[in-house]
């Protein structure tokens, strides 16, 4: 057997915050936050599409702002607010655009679900009301197959209606 | 039966499993984790063609955390392949590879990364043989062979068929038209990479979970490649996370996942990279197509005359299968009594093509559909008119002895041509002088699709689909059906008839699939079968079940079975609503009576394949129906096109969950769009040009239009319920729409898919100069088909208006519960006369 230890064998014990649960995880340098989050900490709700940056599938949130979970490292990420699919349900109810999604059928084979989710979900928390430009320009970082982004689209904007709901009422609007 | 009444059907209901879709709680195969796991990796060939002069895994094997290190020769010697014709892969290679991206050995260890460094240090002797790349390399040089099978050398498949005498057909025509088409090959691109678990158990019996969409096949074939009982196999399907046909076959990274477990008595995973993923394919076979059709003066088809070149590449997959049905399907939509079908596959060094959402029909829909619209042209037509025109007749025979029943075809090109403005916004077009660079076009085409291929892969006279169905004394329903769910929503099918058969709420059915070892044969996610197929199981057993329940609540309520209702989780009499009784009662006086309250539905389509060598291909219960209109600009300085809208009407026979239904359209447009605009699996030197999701163009939301969709219902004889299908036959009219459309905006011709920026420039470039405006193929491969089989025409023949099926309940045509009460079916498995009579 070979005793010299392998570069990526040198870990570092890490402190994250996901979906506000401080955890400890004991990683190598070079893994990456998609690789930490499926394989360390057992969120397996994020997925991957290519590992490379450019589908969009293995999107979270940091901070509140969506990132590629295949291209962060967890070494970079101590006392970030780390956010996935896992957490948008609070108190035991679904986010709303969760709820949209699953009504309007946005999810077919939910494989991209849960980087859109979350990617509309960064998206809703700055612009409470965006357009359908302005949703597809969000959502332009990720890829779906199955759907052809009609529902998506659809959900999302079911979503910003009912989130402004009390707002809408009391202004007066439909 | 009217829509009013049913209670499930036709409600745009959430799918059953997206509550955990939206919550990242389904679990994928890749997100299965087993005690002692390994992971795995293939080592795949860098070669397009070479000979293998000798493994060396000995360094490999060496590396501390290596578990195993296998190759062919740990495997038994046998080939295998999903067709049984073409039995001519292996697991892993052993004498020489086909293409870059064969596998050759594979690795379980501790990681993945270890494994892949193990994989590096295996050392594989190769002897560069000649690389193939294209048909005409392949057929240019019959000394270098990649199979020593077929019909010729580097020919896998010669098929030529002729339904009456179609150079009469051309001298009766009052116009002739021949054109030459070409498809780029593309690739399914689900955003799931493939991945298996397998575990060797201690007892001998093997379970494979995998990303498969034909876990059925999957057993079978295992069975032969491991050399182990398949009794001792079970397979079970995870949710797919996208398949569109590339999930059908065995692939080396399962077989490699349960030989390594074998070996090791460890659980072992194997995931594909993306890159690995563009390699395995089984994608879109690139098509070069000679279309020759007559036409009278007011646009009737005289005879049709169409020859398919296939670049199937270095394996048969479902190769032959494909080289069928770039012929058989054509004279499904159309009136079109002559038919002649000449199609050759040939075997190149690059990954196999295969089944993809449409199998092997959206390149001759291309080629027809841009013919018509150049016909339309030349007679003075307008292409909407054409088309409705020549509509195919319901309930008749096609020239090829295909039996069609209902065809909304007429209506979808109403819908499309209204909604769209085709006639007005068409008018204004001519009238208004243009100016700017960007041209406005619209573009019109239609198309057929089956419903589920009539036979099996392999032959046998079994039900293609089966169902169990289980009640629960607590008023519960399970459903057993090895349907795979690959996002289509086969799942909550198998939920939403069986409550609707028994008044049931959806929520109280919990559906179990694709587990070979609990789970009826079904045999699979492909040809657009599982609605149609496991919907008539799952309404054959939900009846079967209902049966028994009636007749228990009859005795206990002391009247006629058939005076009983189910609905609102109640059985009773509708007069007599009060005393009827909650469903879970009614299962405990029916378990009580009977027993288990545990039934099976069967179901194999009616046997109706034409009596001719090569009539197995083609036959489906039923046909649904496209057209689409799109409307797009092209920019005459940069030929960049935006395309705005897509109208699009289908006839799915009875929308089932119309929700579900506009999914399945709108993701066919969008995959329409992308292999119409952008998507191509082009290779160099035997390398992939763009294996990365981001050098492989497809659309984004930002090149995806407004889709509007619209449903026509014919209720088919044929369907559960009336459905037909929905998932891939809405792809095909968007190719040639955007073609035509092109050609109505800027006045070239693109004969060539995808039509890209450089084509449509290189083509306004020609008719600057005064030249014919078209970019497409000019020459055709020096071949020659085998003499055609000649078979009478079967064109316009009435077709049996009810089919005989196998596995039919003789006892549902006078069952009086059907059709007294609101929330039963209609005795599916053989509808009433007049429904099967009606015209569309």
């Amino acid at each position: 057997m070979n005793s010299a230890p392998r570069p990526e064998t040198v870990k570092s014990q890490l402190q994250l915050t996901v979906n506000g649960e401080t955890r400890d995880v004991l990683v190598s340098a070079h893994k990456t936050l998609l690789e930490v989050l499926r394989e360390d900490l057992g969120l397996t709700g994020t997925k991957h599409g290519c590992e490379l940056g450019e589908c969009g599938t293995c999107t979270v949130l940091v901070d509140g702002v969506p990132v590629l979970s295949c291209l962060a490292l967890p070494v970079e990420l101590e006392g970030a607010a780390i956010a996935t699919v896992e957490g948008m349900a609070t108190d035991g109810r679904l986010h709303p655009l969760q709820q949209a999604f699953a009504e309007l059928g946005a999810a077919q084979c939910g494989y991209c679900t849960p980087g859109i989710l979350l990617t509309a979900q960064a998206l809703l928390h700055q612009e409470p009301a965006p357009g359908r430009e302005r949703i597809r320009e969000a959502l332009a970082g990720n890829l779906c197959r199955c759907t052809g982004y009609t529902k998506i689209l659809d959900a999302v904007e079911l979503a910003v209606l009912r989130m402004a709901r009390p707002a809408v009422v009391a202004g007066g609007e439909g | 039966m009217n829509k009013a009444d049913f209670a499930v059907v036709g409600q745009p209901l959430p799918k059953i499993d997206a509550w955990a879709k939206v919550t990242g709680e389904t679990k994928y195969a890749d997100d299965l984790v087993l005690p002692r796991m390994a992971y795995g990796k293939l080592l795949r060939s860098p070669h397009p063609h070479a000979r293998i002069t000798g493994i060396d895994t000995a360094r490999a094997r060496a590396l501390p955390g290596v578990y195993a290190v296998i190759t062919g020769a740990d495997l038994p010697p046998v080939k295998f392949g999903i067709l049984p014709v073409s039995q001519d892969e292996e697991g892993l290679c052993t004498e020489k590879v086909r293409m870059v991206g064969d596998a050759v050995a594979a690795v379980a260890a501790v990681d993945e990364e270890t494994a892949e460094r193990a994989c590096e240090l295996i050392e594989v002797g190769y002897e560069p043989l000649p690389a193939l790349m294209s048909i005409e390399d392949s057929l240019a040089h019959p000394e270098v062979r990649i199979h020593e099978y077929g019909d010729g050398p580097n020919v896998h498949k010669n098929v030529a068929l002729q339904f009456g005498d179609v150079e009469d057909a051309f001298a009766r025509a009052h116009l002739v038209r021949e054109d030459v088409f070409y498809f780029e090959g593309n690739t399914h691109l689900p955003m799931e990479q493939h991945a298996a678990v397998a575990h060797h158990g201690p007892d001998g019996k093997l379970t494979l979970w995998s990303s498969t969409q034909t876990p059925h096949y999957v057993h079978r074939l295992l069975g032969k490649i491991l050399d182990m009982p398949t009794a001792h196999i079970r397979v079970i399907a995870a949710p797919v996370g996208g398949g569109f046909g590339g999930k059908l076959d065995p692939f080396a990274h399962e077989i490699a996942a349960c030989k390594l477990s074998q070996v090791t008595g460890r659980p072992v995973k194997i995931t594909l990279t993306r890159e690995e993923v563009f390699y395995v394919h089984r994608g879109r076979h690139p098509v070069l197509m000679w279309i020759k059709t007559g036409f009278t003066r007011d646009g009737d088809i005289t005879g049709c005359h169409l020859r398919t070149w296939l670049d199937g590449g270095a394996y048969g997959s479902y190769g032959v299968a494909s080289t069928f049905y770039t012929g058989v399907i054509n004279p499904v939509t159309y009136k079109m009594p002559i038919y002649k079908f000449e199609g050759a596959r040939i075997f190149t060094n690059k990954p196999p093509c295969g089944p993809k959402r449409g199998h092997g029909t959206p390149q001759p829909r291309f080629a027809l559909e841009c013919q018509l619209d150049k016909a339309a042209e030349q007679l003075g037509l307008d292409p909407a008119d054409l088309r409705r025109r020549i509509v195919a007749e319901p309930f008749t025979k096609t020239a090829n002895h295909l039996t069609v029943t209902t065809i909304g075809l007429a209506e979808c090109i109403d819908k499309v041509v209204e909604a769209s403005g085709w006639r007005e916004k068409r008018r204004a077009l001519r009238a208004r002088p243009r100016t700017g660079t960007k041209k406005t076009g619209l573009g019109i085409a239609c198309s057929a699709y089956l419903t589920g291929a009539g036979t099996a892969i392999y032959w046998n006279s079994m039900p293609h689909s089966g169902v169990i169905i289980r009640a629960d004394r607590g008023g519960g329903v399970a459903v057993l059906c090895g349907a795979t769910d690959i996002g289509q929503g086969s799942d909550s099918i198998l939920a939403y008839l069986p409550a609707e058969v028994l008044g049931i709420d959806p929520r109280d059915v919990r559906v179990h699939p694709a587990d070979t070892d609990l789970t009826p044969v079904d045999l699979g996610s492909y040809s657009s079968r599982v609605t149609l197929m496991c919907g008539m199981a799952v309404i054959q057993a939900a009846q079967r079940l209902r049966t028994v329940i009636f007749k228990a609540v009859a005795e206990k309520l002391d009247v006629e079975p058939s005076a009983l209702v189910a609905r609102d989780r109640k059985v009773g009499v509708a007069d007599d609503w009060d005393k009827a009784l909650p469903f879970a009662r009614a299962v405990e006086l029916a378990e009580a009576m009977h027993g288990v309250l545990a039934f099976a539905g069967s179901y194999a389509p009616p046997k109706r394949a034409g009596k001719y060598k090569g009539g197995g291909v083609g036959p489906s219960p039923c046909y649904s129906y496209s057209a689409c209109v799109v409307e797009l600009t092209v920019d005459e300085e940069t030929a960049e096109i935006d395309l705005r809208d897509v109208w699009i009407a289908h006839d799915v026979g009875r929308a089932l969950n119309p929700l579900l239904v506009e999914g399945q359209v709108e993701g066919s447009v969008y995959m329409g769009i992308g292999e119409a605009l952008m998507e191509e699996q082009v290779f160099r030197k035997g390398l992939h040009k763009a294996p990365s999701m981001l050098e492989y163009k497809s659309p984004t939301t930002l090149e995806t239009p407004n889709i509007h969709t619209m449903i026509v219902e014919t209720d088919d004889p044929e369907g559960p319920f009336g459905a037909k299908e929905a998932g891939q036959g809405p792809l095909l009219p968007v190719i040639p729409a955007i073609a035509n459309a092109v050609h109505a905006a800027v006045g070239v011709r693109i004969d060539e898919v995808p039509i890209t920026p450089d084509k449509i420039l290189r083509a306004l470039d020609l008719k600057r100069r005064g030249k014919p405006a078209r970019i497409g193929p000019d020459k055709l491969p020096l071949f020659t088909f085998k003499d055609a089989l000649m078979v009478e025409s079967a064109f316009g023949l009435p077709a049996e208006a009810i089919a005989v099926r196998p596995f039919a309940d003789a006892e549902t045509v006078t069952e009086p519960p059907a059709s007294t009460s609101p929330a039963a079916s209609r005795a599916p498995a053989s509808p009433a006369p007049d429904i099967g009579a009606r015209p569309t």
